[in-house]
C-alpha cells in the first residue's frame, strides 16, 4: 500500500522588540543570568503585566501579511503547567479569541504555487532557560521568561519535507521582511514543531498523529519528518498502530524517540488572564498599520522589473531579503543605471555575501560607495575588469572611497588611442604565429590578442577602444 | 457536579501535591461542598451573557517599547530558596 505523508506545523517566533511582552525589561541577548529581570517576569506576587503595544502591533502585521481575520476583540489567557523556568506557574498566551486566525501562506515550489492555510496566529511569552550540566542541581536563567513570541499554527496542509521547509522558508522571509523577527532558526528565533501523521493515499481520514519537538533547523525539520513518516509506515505495514504522543527529534542519533509519558501529560486548564484587558482591534488601527506595512517581496519585484527593467529572475533574488531589496535601490540610484547595478548584486555582491557567510547588513561595501563604484565605470575612469578585480576586492577590506583608491593605486583606465595603439602593433608583431591563424579563419583569437594588450597595458586600458583599434588593423590587411 | 477521589488525586498531580488517605477524603468533601455552594449560580439565567473576560471595562491597556531598568540580580535572587552565583538553583529537573 502506498502511505501519504500529512504534516501541520506549529512555529514559535521570537519577536525583536526591545523590551519584553508584559514588562520593561530589555529582551538583549547575551546579558548576564537574572540581570533582565523584574517583580513581572520573576511572578512576584502583586505584579502587573501591561501588554507591549509593539507586541500587538507585529502580530497584526503578521496576520494582515497571511491574509488573517484579524479579531475585533480578543483576550489573553493563562496556560497553565509547572515547570522550573515558568516562575508564574502559568505562561500567558491566547486560547479562545486569538488575535489572528483563518489566513494562509503561499510559495513556489519546484514551479508550483502551493498554500498552506494557517489555523491562527496568537501572541504569547516564552518561558525562562533551564540549565542542567552543570552542577548536581538544575540553574535556572529567567532573562528570557517574557520575551514576546508569535505562535503560527497551520493545517494539516503540507504534503512533503520539502514542503514543511518551504513553508518555513517562506515564513522565515516574511518575519524578516516585515522586520519584526530575526527569524533565525539555529538560535533559537524561529522554533518549530510538527504534526505528523500517515494514510493510504486517496483516504479522506486522517491518521493518528505524534508531535515533533526539538527541531532546530531547516534540514532537521526535513530530516525529522522524513525519519517519523518512514517510522509510521513501518508500525502500520507491520500491523501495528501509531500512539498518539510527543517524540523528541535527536539530530545526533538521526531518529525520534518518545517524551517520557509524565513531561507529555498536560491539562493545561487555559481560562482567560485577569490581569490583563481585552484588546480591541479598530478599524483606524488596522488601517494605521496597514499603512505601515513595507511593500511585499512579490510587489516588488515587479515594480523592480517594470521601473527597473532588471530580469525577473534578478528581482526575485534581490526581493528575497528586503535590505538587500533597499540596498539595491540605493545603490541605483546613486549610479543611476539600475540594470548594471543588479549585475553587480547578482554577481560580485551576492558571491561574496555566499562566500563570507554573512548578510547584506554586515556587507563592508556600503550602497553609496557600491553605486560610485559603477558609476566609474560607467563614466568610463575605470574599466570593468578593474572595477571588479581591483577596486571592489579592495573596497570589501578598506572604508576608502573607489575615486581615492582608483587614484591612490594609478588604477585608472587608459583611454589614449595612441599609447593603446603602440601596445597593440607590438602585441601583433610579437605573435606571427597566432596572427596567421587569424587570417586563416581561427577569429577566436581575437580574445587572445585583446588579453595580450591588456597585460602589457596592466588591465587598465579601455577594452572598447583596444577592440576598436584591434578590429581595424586585423581587418585592414 | 460530584468531585470523586479519583478527581482529588489528579487535581493533586497537576498541583503537585500529595496527601494521605484520611486528608484525600477530607478534600473530596470539601470540594464537593465549594461546588454545591458555588452551583447556586447555575440558577441564574445567562442565556445571550457575554462571558467577562475581565472585571473592569477598559480594553487596550498597552505600553510603548521602551526599556525599563531591571532589579539588580542580587534583589532578584533575595527571595529565593536556593541560587548560586547568578542563578537560581532548583532541585535537578531530567532532561
Ligand atoms: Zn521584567
Amino acid at each position: 500500500m502506498e502511505y501519504e505523508l500529512v504534516v501541520g506545523l506549529e512555529v514559535h517566533c521570537q519577536l525583536n522588540t526591545k523590551t519584553k511582552a508584559f514588562c520593561g525589561c530589555s529582551t538583549e541577548f547575551g546579558a548576564p543570568a537574572n540581570t533582565n529581570v523584574c517583580p513581572v517576569c520573576l511572578a512576584m506576587p502583586g505584579a502587573l503585566p501591561v501588554l507591549n503595544k509593539q507586541v500587538l502591533e507585529s502580530a497584526i502585521k503578521l496576520g494582515l501579511t497571511t491574509h488573517c481575520t484579524i479579531a475585533p476583540y480578543s483576550i489573553m489567557a493563562r496556560k497553565n503547567y509547572f515547570y522550573p523556568d515558568l516562575p508564574k506557574g502559568y505562561q500567558i498566551s491566547q486560547y479562545e479569541e486569538p488575535i489572528c486566525s483563518e489566513g494562509y501562506i503561499e510559495f513556489d515550489l519546484d514551479g508550483e504555487k502551493k498554500r498552506v492555510r494557517l489555523v491562527r496566529i496568537h501572541m504569547e511569552e516564552d518561558a525562562g532557560k533551564s540549565i542542567h550540566d552543570i552542577g548536581e542541581e538544575t540553574y535556572i536563567d529567567a532573562n528570557r521568561c517574557g520575551v514576546p513570541l508569535l505562535e503560527i499554527v497551520s493545517y494539516p496542509d503540507i504534503r512533503s519535507t520539502k514542503e514543511a521547509s518551504a513553508y518555513l522558508q517562506k515564513l522565515r522571509a516574511i518575519v524578516r521582511w516585515l522586520g519584526i523577527s530575526d527569524g533565525n532558526m539555529e538560535e533559537g528565533s524561529l522554533r518549530c514543531d510538527a504534526n505528523v501523521s500517515v494514510r493510504p493515499k486517496g483516504s479522506e481520514k486522517f491518521g493518528t498523529r505524534t508531535e515533533i519537538k526539538n527541531m532546530n533547523s531547516f534540514k532537521s525539520v526535513e530530516n525529522a519528518i522524513q525519519y517519523e513518516m518512514e517510522r509510521q509506515i513501518e508500525v502500520l505495514k507491520s500491523g501495528g498502530t501509531i500512539v498518539q504522543e510527543t517524540r523528541l527529534w535527536d539530530a545526533d542519533k538521526f531518529e525520534t524517540r518518545p517524551m517520557r509519558s509524565k513531561e507529555a501529560a498536560h491539562d493545561y486548564r487555559y481560562f482567560p488572564e485577569p490581569d490583563l484587558v481585552p484588546i480591541e482591534v479598530s478599524d483606524e488601527l488596522l488601517s494605521l498599520i496597514k499603512a505601515e506595512l513595507p511593500e511585499m517581496p512579490e510587489v516588488r519585484a515587479t515594480r523592480f522589473v517594470s521601473q527597473y527593467q532588471i530580469p525577473e529572475y534578478d528581482a526575485k533574488v534581490i526581493t528575497t531579503d528586503r535590505l538587500l531589496a533597499d540596498y539595491y535601490e540605493e545603490a541605483a540610484k546613486v549610479c543611476g543605471d539600475p540594470k548594471a547595478t543588479s549585475n553587480w548584486i547578482m554577481g560580485e555582491v551576492l558571491r561574496t555575501l555566499k562566500e563570507k557567510a554573512i548578510e547584506i547588513s554586515a556587507f563592508p561595501i556600503e550602497a553609496k560607495r557600491l553605486g560610485v563604484l559603477i558609476s566609474l565605470v560607467k563614466q568610463g575612469v575605470i574599466n570593468g575588469n578593474t572595477a571588479k578585480e581591483v577596486v571592489f576586492v579592495k573596497m570589501l577590506d578598506e572604508p576608502t572611497s573607489p575615486q581615492d583608491i582608483v587614484k591612490r593605486d594609478g588604477l585608472a583606465q587608459v583611454s589614449d588611442t595612441s599609447a593603446i595603439e603602440k601596445e597593440i602593433a607590438e602585441v601583433l608583431s610579437a605573435s606571427p604565429t597566432q596572427l596567421a591563424d587569424y587570417r586563416s579563419g581561427k577569429t577566436k583569437l581575437f580574445g587572445y590578442f585583446v588579453g595580450e594588450t591588456m597585460k602589457r597595458m596592466k588591465g587598465k586600458a579601455n577594452p572598447q577602444i583596444i577592440n576598436d583599434i584591434l578590429k581595424r588593423k586585423l581587418e585592414s590587411v | 457536579m460530584a468531585v470523586s477521589k479519583a478527581d482529588v488525586d489528579y487535581i493533586a498531580t497537576l498541583a503537585r501535591l500529595s496527601f494521605n488517605d484520611a486528608e484525600k477524603e477530607a478534600m473530596t468533601h470539601d470540594l464537593n461542598e465549594i461546588l454545591n455552594y458555588v452551583e447556586k449560580l447555575n440558577e441564574l439565567n445567562t442565556e445571550n451573557i457575554e462571558p467577562l473576560a475581565n472585571m473592569g471595562d477598559r480594553t487596550n491597556v498597552l505600553r510603548e517599547d521602551k526599556p525599563v531598568p531591571s532589579i539588580s540580580n542580587q534583589d532578584a535572587l533575595k527571595n529565593a530558596p536556593d541560587f548560586q552565583d547568578r542563578f537560581f538553583k532548583v532541585p535537578k529537573v531530567i532532561g
